[in-house]
């Protein structure tokens, strides 16, 4: 038990000294922007990777929680006078009432038919969304007001890259706790055989919710987050390709992985920057490493590169 | 060549490039960036803007450049994502220290934009279409593509020469027609036009016939009128020739302003009216028409070049290149306020998409005879007589 509370604290940590030391190297706020959206597609990356890795059920519509998020922040202190931050709130609620009465049912399905009908709410929401254009503008967006926290105004790169990854923190540690907790062995029960976790009494029902409902306040808050940063918001962050994007993301860093899930961001949103500079090769490349990464690294890139460390060590 | 081989030869691509944006850091170099979605669901967009700018910014460069300077152009591809070019913006401005910027495809993309140039204080001509880009008027941001409000209008100024009041709307529920029918709905009251009946379709749907039985069984219905985009219009407008409703008179919009529409709808889009930029009848235009010369040599130049047929979209962006270099021209400086003041102040500017007069009011410049009225007859646009 020590040696585990000794892991989660290094992995904390160690995430605090980068997020501490990178702006060391950064020469432009460009950089700071770059990595606030890594923090970002993290923290929503970790909350799916609870329900997916951890619970091991798929959702295939995840952006329509972070696009609830985001909205909630839009459309609150525009619309409904609402307070920037308390936007936040409201939104992180909503979705969590939103996955509580949609999973309540879907849950219960399983495989495929449960990946089709996460699908569906995806659509489902981002269609109301560009819709709705008097309340959300529409499919060309709508700006967000700037968030102020007692009297302090949050703009800028460099600012929202210490707010995120001061939330990317507190997300990891949650999900890290998380781990270690009854619910978290619940979820892992599930994950390895729902029958079996059935068998010795875990309420299947119940903890897939849970899961559900977790995950669905991370992409919400993290949706919030870069609505405020941005200072503007579009449908395309609530439609499918995002969804498939956050899946890319845990299944690339490592299913099960938390560490996983912030590399797989940071790979995920940094490699086409960095890949600019092969004008028409980029999206070949980009697709290219992938693929590699996937064929060579099966179970995702932290758990395939600890696991090789772990038999070099002992060979 | 194997795959190793391929792959070295890439890196070593890469690393070249690397160092040639590097050795062109010199000061006779200015900089200019862009944003476009040159892939993604909007490159027919990005696609010809992308081309357009990068033949003449290499055309102003071997005349010797501008402001004693050659221009280096350092244009990002957004794939049509607001995200990532708001992404791509701060990295224009923080890294690459770009004097100006000529991009954004899409509204989408140019409203994410927006802020990143506002509080760099950079200017940005953008070439998206929505009139929320230059209304309210920000300091740094400019537009070249006319507005969705002024195509609402031209139509409208048409129908009442003709003495028809009573209009049917069908519109794709895209950002397009969205937006474009919120105008028109607008400014219907300025014209005398009643919307007699309102319908919509989703920009995917494969039939529209329903809608449009819908409008024609409404009382009173003069003419139709489909502010939309892509394919969703030419199936209204099959589907309108189906109906047999072609006794009424029927509007597509700016939108459908290329060839493969008539393409599509075939012999349905006989007697279909537009508006649309004079770029797309160049040939059509009577010798005295100012814009004549701009138009058909920039198709020249266009085809030529990249062998494809020209569209309206890449000519945005030529209007927008020469606007900024011209204003960089009369200020004879590289210095971003300048430049800005300089670009308020263009005056009988002729452009593809007409004669910009701009203002501290109007980061626009273009008024309603930037649109011509064109029919569809034989399989071609032709011109509408003004008075007919």
């Amino acid at each position: 038990m020590g040696a585990l509370l000794n892991q989660r604290f290094m992995t904390l940590a160690v995430l605090a000294v980068v997020i501490a030391v990178l702006p060391l190297v950064f020469p432009s706020s460009y950089y700071f922007r770059v990595a606030s959206l890594v923090w970002v597609s993290a923290l929503a990356a970790i909350g799916l990777n609870i329900l997916m890795g951890q619970a091991g059920q798929v959702s295939l519509g995840h952006a329509a929680f972070f696009g609830i998020g985001a909205y909630a922040v839009a459309i609150g202190p525009t619309h409904l006078g609402i307070p920037p931050w308390a936007a936040i709130l409201v939104g992180a609620v909503l979705s969590a009432v939103l996955a509580y009465l949609v999973g309540r049912p879907i849950l219960r399905l399983k495989g495929h038919y449960l990946a089709i009908a996460t699908l569906g709410l995806g659509v489902l929401i981002a269609l109301v969304i560009s819709t709705e254009s008097g309340w959300t503008g529409g499919p060309d967006g709508m700006p967000v007001e700037r968030l102020t926290l007692f009297g302090w105004r949050v703009s800028g790169s460099n600012t929202w890259y210490w707010v995120t990854g001061a939330l990317l923190l507190i997300g990891t540690w949650i999900a890290l706790n998380l781990d270690e907790t009854p619910t978290g062995r619940a979820f892992r029960a599930l994950h390895d055989s729902e029958v079996a976790a059935q068998v010795v009494g875990v309420d299947v029902a119940r903890f897939k919710l849970q899961a559900f409902v977790i995950a669905a306040v991370y992409a919400s808050i993290a949706g919030s987050a870069l609505a405020f940063m941005n200072g503007f918001i579009n449908p395309d962050q609530a439609g499918f390709l995002h969804s498939v994007e956050l899946v890319t993301i845990v299944v690339l860093g490592g299913l099960g992985s938390i560490v996983g899930s912030i590399v797989g961001a940071a790979v995920l949103v940094t490699l086409p920057q960095a890949l600019t500079i092969f004008h028409e090769y980029e999206h070949l490349l980009l697709g290219l490493i992938i693929i590699v990464s996937m064929i060579f690294m099966r179970n995702g890139i932290v758990p395939s590169l600890s696991g090789l460390f772990l038999r070099r060590a002992r060979s | 060549m194997t795959s190793k081989t391929t792959l070295k030869f890439m890196l070593a691509a890469g690393a070249l490039s690397v160092g040639m944006s590097h050795g062109a850091l010199a000061q006779d170099t200015v900089k200019i960036g862009s944003v476009l979605s040159a892939t993604g669901p909007a490159s027919f967009l990005g696609e010809p803007e992308d081309k357009t700018l990068r033949m003449y910014v290499d055309k102003i460069n071997a005349a010797g450049g501008v402001a004693g300077k050659k221009i280096e152009l350092v244009i990002y591809d957004d794939g049509g994502d607001a995200n990532k070019a708001r992404t791509f913006a701060t990295r224009l401005v923080e890294d690459d220290k770009v004097v100006a910027m000529v991009g954004g495809s899409t509204t989408g993309t140019t409203m994410a934009m927006i802020p990143v140039f506002e509080d760099a204080k950079i200017p940005f001509i953008s070439l998206a279409g929505a009139i929320e880009v230059i209304d309210p008027v920000r300091k740094f941001v400019f537009k070249t593509p006319h507005t969705d409000k002024m195509a609402c209008e031209k139509i409208f100024e048409d129908l009442k020469k003709r003495n028809l009041t009573k209009i049917g709307l069908i519109s794709g529920t895209d950002g397009f027609g969205a937006s474009m029918r919120a105008q028109c709905v607008k400014v219907a009251p300025n014209y005398g036009m009643e919307i007699v009946a309102d319908e919509n379709y989703g920009p995917r749907d494969s039939d529209m016939t329903a809608q449009l039985t819908k409008i024609k069984n409404t009382a009173g219905l003069q003419a139709v009128v489909n502010p939309g985009f892509g394919q969703g219009p030419a199936i209204v407008t099959r589907n309108y020739a189906q109906l047999g409703m072609s006794n009424v008179p029927f509007y597509q919009s700016h939108g459908v302003a290329s060839k493969s529409f008539i393409d599509l709808a075939g012999a349905a889009a006989e007697g279909v009216r537009l508006p649309a930029a004079a770029l797309l009848v160049g040939d059509k235009l009577p010798e005295s028409d100012p814009q004549k010369k701009v138009v058909t040599e920039y198709k020249q130049a266009y085809e030529s070049a990249t062998k494809q047929p020209v569209s309206t979209f890449g000519g945005h962006a030529y209007d927008g290149l020469f606007i900024l270099v011209e204003a960089m021209k009369r200020a004879n400086s590289t210095d971003s306020a300048k430049i800005r003041d300089e670009i308020e102040k263009t005056k009988g500017f002729v452009g593809t998409g007409g004669i910009v007069n701009m203002s501290a009011t109007d980061h626009l410049g273009l008024d309603l005879s930037a649109f011509r009225m064109l029919e569809i007859k034989g399989g071609d646009w032709n011109l509408v007589a003004s008075g007919s």
